[in-house]
């Protein structure tokens, strides 16, 4: 069966700058039935890149991001949940983001967008839940940024969320993490091609948005998967190195299909994130919420470290709240909360079907 | 059983029902399981005593069964996880088969009572005639059915007895509600601290 993005319209969303944006558009996908309690809703969050087909595949063929996860008998198991997907605000996918249309100008936004959070891109998540009619969400679920939408639905929404799955994620950037995110910034906004954003018209800043995404890829991977995918072997061809060879590869390709001033807004929405709002400890914060929750990282992820998670882990534990947390092992670093399938997929449905269980008898 | 929580669970499964731990934990209530293993225990007690359960597991494999059974446990252990929860935040903390093997089983029964209301807590005990026996006519570190392993192996480091426990719970002004002695599956009577292979001992604050 193909799947295809749906578009659904609000009239406005007030973002948490007071900014209002109007209309706003949010793209989804759904997977599963409903059924009639509307107690077997999860919605699933994506990283940053990501968009909303999730699952299955699209009229171009297209298979979606978490698809080895999300289907009949997987961790998210269709045949007994109703999964949603959406599109982040200030994507380029479909939801609306600097590259959509301005209805006061009807001019592309570009650099004239409001500054967005990961708080309005849940704001905007919650619009799209209550329309379907869903009060209570059985599960939130992402990795990376998807995580930190998680922790935030956790404690917004905290009597909407049943429970909550964090992975390979943080409740605040650290430096190291913004760092990165600058230079990917940086690289394009010195494209002359960007030309302050306005490139619409124009040639795109492909170059600057290459170069972003292949410092995006090195974090994503370890020194152990990349010594294991590339080594030093060099191509036949042209004696360039293989590492070389896959990255130009993955920024050439990266260009096509993503916005470069949706890249510039949600990298500065991830690092200015901070669940506990600049405060030192996330006790407080993270006691508002009324969520199991499932932690997971991996051992060799050294963009989002497992003492990121832990942080969190201890927070709860503080105010005994309700936490499963497991480190994997893994070589795949930040990569692995979509390439270690079997483990998480174990983790998951155990999990959810407990967390249904105690929702059933309430 | 596979992968049970030490002979205790082993016992208890052996006796078909959990009788033992089923007469003890009240319906409901928080419990948490230090040293979990695979979960198979909090499974079961969440499942028919409609228990909240937690766990604790050093082991990542074991760790990762127990996820998979639904309980919420994590990676940590026994001698530093207790220090982040709160007072009472428990109604019963479970530690089978540990107190013998950690390093420093005084701070780590003081954690469990601040933490808890209950320490259920589970030994096997060194006072056992077998034990006394193997001593006495080898004249070497025992190795018996109850402590099988050789002395550069064992990862036994302290060696109580059913009456050790008692002392220390007096002098520790601990309130010992219930004492179960287990020979196998059968409970003994008389003579414990001769006759139990392990003992299990239900205790609280005053």
């Amino acid at each position: 069966m193909v799947v295809t993005t749906q578009i659904k319209q609000f009239k406005s969303l007030e973002l948490e700058s007071g900014v209002v944006l109007a209309p706003v558009d949010v793209a989804y996908e759904t997977y599963g039935t409903l059924n009639e309690a509307k107690s077997n809703a999860i919605l699933i969050v994506h990283a940053f890149s990501g968009d909303a087909h999730a699952a299955g595949v699209d009229a171009e063929g297209r298979t979606g991001w978490w698809d080895n996860q999300i289907g009949p008998g997987k961790g998210f198991d269709t045949d007994k949940y109703f999964v949603i997907s959406s599109n982040v605000l200030g994507g380029c996918k479909g939801s609306t983001g600097p590259s959509s249309i301005n209805p006061a100008t009807g001019e592309r936004y570009a650099m004239t967008f409001p500054v967005i959070t990961i708080g309005d891109m849940v704001r905007l998540q919650k619009l799209l839940i209550d329309s379907l009619g869903i009060t209570r969400l059985l599960s939130v679920a992402g990795g990376s940024m998807g995580g930190m939408q998680v922790l935030e639905w956790a404690v917004r929404y905290p009597e909407a969320v049943a429970s909550a799955i964090p992975i390979a994620s943080t409740a605040r950037h650290s430096a190291q993490q913004i760092a990165f995110n600058e230079v990917a910034r940086q690289a394009i906004m010195a494209d002359p091609d960007w030309s302050e954003g306005n490139y619409y018209d124009k040639r795109n800043p492909g170059r600057g948005l290459a170069v972003a995404r292949m410092v995006g890829h090195i974090t994503y991977m370890s020194d152990a998967s990349m010594r294991e995918k590339f080594g030093r072997r060099q191509r036949e061809e042209n004696g360039i190195f293989e590492v070389e060879s896959y990255l130009r590869y993955r920024g050439s390709q990266f260009v096509d299909r993503f916005d470069a001033n949706s890249y510039l807004y949600i990298t500065k929405a991830m690092d200015m994130f901070d669940l506990a709002n600049g405060a030192q400890s996330l006790v407080p914060v993270l006691a508002k919420s009324r969520t199991r929750y499932l932690i997971i990282s991996f051992t060799s992820d050294w963009l989002y470290p497992s003492y990121q998670s832990l942080e969190i882990v201890s927070a709860l534990r503080r105010r005994n709240q309700d936490v499963a947390y497991i480190e994997l092992t893994s070589n795949y670093g930040h990569d692995a909360f979509l390439v270690e399938v079997d483990e998480q997929t174990e983790l998951i449905r155990g999990f959810l079907a407990r967390t249904m269980k105690e929702t059933d008898k309430k | 059983m596979k992968g049970q929580n030490g002979p205790l669970v082993h016992e208890l499964f052996g006796r078909g029902d959990y009788g033992l731990i089923s007469e003890i934990v009240e319906p409901g209530s928080c419990v948490l399981d230090l040293g979990c293993g695979e979960g198979e225990l909090l499974a079961w007690l969440a499942e028919h005593k409609n228990v909240d359960a937690r766990g604790v597991e050093i082991s990542p494999a074991k760790l990762q069964k127990a996820i998979a059974k639904g309980v919420s446990a994590y990676q940590g252990d026994i001698e530093t996880c207790l220090a982040d929860y709160p007072d009472n935040a428990f109604d019963y903390v479970l530690l089978s088969q540990t107190l013998q093997e950690i390093r420093y089983p005084l701070q780590v029964m003081t954690d469990i009572l601040r933490v808890s209301r209950r320490a259920i807590v589970a030994f096997p005990n060194f006072g056992h005639f077998t034990v006394r026996l193997a001593h006495l006519f080898n004249g070497r570190a025992p190795k018996t059915k109850l402590f099988p392993y050789d002395w550069y192996d064992s990862p036994n480091i302290h060696f109580l007895t059913v009456d050790d426990f008692e002392i220390l719970a007096a002098r520790q002004n601990w309130q010992v509600e219930r004492r179960y002695f287990l020979s196998g599956t059968r409970e003994v009577k008389s003579f414990p601290n001769l006759m139990a292979e392990v003992a299990v001992f239900v205790v609280s604050k005053r």
